[in-house]
């Protein structure tokens, strides 16, 4: 759905102890960070503590309170087989968050590792970055859509699926500033005092290459909760009755006139959390390059 | 050779292995998809020696290298081999769908590049005001809600409750202009909502970065109108952006396309593959993995190279 090759490419700074407290600061400060920094935390908060927050089950049903309209014992209202929306969105939260965060930890793990790799060993680099040019060709959704259906559909393969799609332009986005940060003075001067290839990829690539995939990560983590939303609303990413936040919709859609809570509150779950990823996304963007700041 | 010509003989140069991984990775497709195609397609009923006779027949009782071979000679030869749920060839299913998801992505291109150019441009030249911040909500909320989510709420009100579109279907060009408009209308809008809000924060701070230069300040001291600053001076330096964001697009619409085309029951590309990937028609799902891989192969290509004229400074050694 959303092909991510579009994060602009970073000059790669250095950073001092004292210019990351400075960054911290800047960032705190920061009118968008701020607002998604606490939409992300309270969704978060309320994924972990899900099951304290309510009384019943998601797959609970009251079976005289099928297609409850919103209501204090239902504040979500309840769908065709008098199942708590409330709850069921709230567990969706749990999956759609974890499926976010998990994919956007092993983006950044393998964008790393291989992105230094390709910066750093010209052998590698062609057949790395053919690979991710080809991944890269192929609409995310679809990628994903493929590698759900041959693995066969689970939280498990939408994650697997999710991260082989959005792995590439993580890979890009470091080997590009690890480019640039090896040609700066002091990277050679490190070489040239005979520090070895690990060492330079750890100490000085690693470090300098790190803001600009957090930024990236930030949004990879938004796209991740749409693209498992839509996976699991064509029926091949979390199955029910495990409810995602995909899924619910699915399932309410036909009820969308007579119901429309069953459909609303879901999508207004998964907007929220994209929103505040992206805003989150924006706040690190424009403090960590201020170059591009809006 | 002009270093035109030769510019683009490195790039096709560097496509050639892209294409071939593209290839591979489409004809994977088929080992990769759970179950075993010879089952699938001999019918639960099939005797294993019938079995064994569909999968000799599809060679898939020779090595993989082999069928990728031939999967390779067919494809050249324009040979994408038969559907095995539709009654129909791969390629034949491919081009009677075609038309749908083209004039999808077009009409919300459409929609998209002017009125996303227009916002984002708008925001810049407001910077800081109470314009650039609903500009920049609108585009926020563009980008972050859900296609498919959004496309329910629109069909229950303007298909359902106020009957102004229909819910479903299409109606091809040739038949009835009109009819094609009206199905088409509020699937692009919709697929246009996520585009619009990339187009205008990708113009917005392309702007910004232009207006900050002194080109800018001086053509402001000479007298030029603000209109003929924004559109003529700026505009033109913020078009190298354009094109990359093109690109981008063209990929969102196809990709986006996937899940519209499903909530609107639009027999397009997007929706062949999803039914084939269900139903487990290997052939067809290659077929169709390999034509997006190739398309976006091909706009990546010319996006590179529109870019690199566009920008005399981007040169690729």
């Amino acid at each position: 759905m959303i092909e991510a090759s579009t994060v602009p490419e970073f000059a790669a700074t250095t950073l001092a102890p004292r210019q990351r407290s400075m960054i911290l600061r800047r960032l705190v400060a920061h009118r968008s960070f701020q607002i998604g920094f606490f939409l992300v935390g309270v969704l978060a908060i309320a994924a972990v503590l899900g099951p304290m927050l309510t009384n019943t089950k998601p797959s609970a049903m009251h079976i005289s309170h099928r297609f409850s309209p919103p209501q204090a014992k239902f504040l979500f209202g309840t769908d065709m087989f008098g199942r708590d929306i409330f709850t069921r969105v709230l567990y969706g939260a749990r999956v759609s968050l974890w499926v976010g965060f998990a994919v956007a930890a092993i983006a950044g793990v393998f964008g790393t590792t291989l992105g230094v790799l390709a910066a750093q060993f010209r052998s590698l680099e062609g057949a790395i970055m053919r690979l991710m040019d080809a991944l890269m060709s192929f609409p995310a959704i679809l990628l994903a859509l493929g590698i759900t259906a041959a693995l066969g559909p689970s939280m498990n393969s939408v994650i697997i699926a999710l991260s082989v799609a959005y792995v590439p332009p993580g890979v890009r986005i470091v080997r590009a500033s690890a480019l640039v940060v090896r040609e700066l003075d002091y990277v050679q001067a490190a070489l040239i005092a005979g520090a070895r290839a690990p060492r330079i990829m750890l100490r000085h690539i690693l470090p300098n290459s790190i803001g600009p995939l957090l930024v990236h990560l930030s949004f990879v983590f938004a796209y991740a909760i749409l693209a498992e939303a839509a996976l699991s609303f064509l029926g091949v990413g979390v199955q029910p009755p495990t409810p995602s936040w995909g899924n619910i919709i699915a399932e309410g859609r036909d009820y969308a006139l007579q119901a429309w809570w069953i459909v609303l509150f879901p999508g207004i779950g998964i907007s929220l959390a994209t929103i505040g990823l992206n805003l989150l996304g924006d706040g690190l963007r424009d403090v960590l390059d201020p170059k591009l700041k809006g | 050779m002009t270093p035109a010509i030769r510019l683009i003989l490195i790039k096709l140069l560097q496509a050639v292995p892209v294409v071939l991984i593209v290839s591979i990775l489409a004809f994977l497709v088929l080992n990769l998809l759970p179950g075993d195609p010879a089952v699938i397609i001999a019918g639960d009923q099939a005797t294993p020696a019938a079995i064994e006779a569909v999968r000799h027949s599809l060679g898939l009782d020779r090595p993989f290298i082999v069928q990728l071979g031939i999967w390779f000679l067919h494809i050249v030869h324009g040979n994408f081999g038969n559907s095995l749920v539709l009654n129909q060839t791969v390629a034949s299913a491919m081009l009677q769908r075609l038309p749908v998801t083209l004039s999808l992505a077009g009409l919300s291109l459409a929609i998209t590049l002017p009125i996303g150019i227009g916002l984002g441009s708008l925001a810049a030249y407001y910077r800081g005001s109470w314009i650039d911040s609903s500009v920049m909500t609108v585009a926020l909320v563009g980008v972050s809600v859900p296609s498919f989510w959004v496309a329910g709420l629109a069909v229950a009100l303007f298909s359902v409750v106020l009957g102004w579109f229909p819910s479903s279907g299409y109606v091809p060009f040739a038949q009835n202009p009109a009819q094609w408009l009206r199905a088409l209308l509020l699937p692009s809008i919709i697929l246009s909502l996520f585009e619009i809000g990339f187009l205008s924060r990708m113009t917005r701070s392309a702007m910004l970065d232009v207006f900050g230069q002194d080109f800018i300040r001086t053509a402001r001291s000479k007298g030029i109108s603000e209109w003929r600053i924004v559109s003529k001076h700026a505009f033109r330096n913020a078009l190298v952006m354009v094109i990359t964001a093109t690109g981008i697009l063209l990929s969102a619409a196809i990709g986006g396309s996937v899940v519209i085309e499903q909530v609107f029951a639009l027999p397009g590309v997007g929706r062949l593959v999803v039914e084939g990937i269900l139903a487990r028609d290997y052939p067809l799902v290659q077929g169709v993995m390999l034509i997006y891989g190739l398309t976006f192969v091909l706009i990546n290509l010319i996006v590179d190279l529109a870019y690199s004229f566009a920008d005399p400074r981007v040169r690729y050694d």
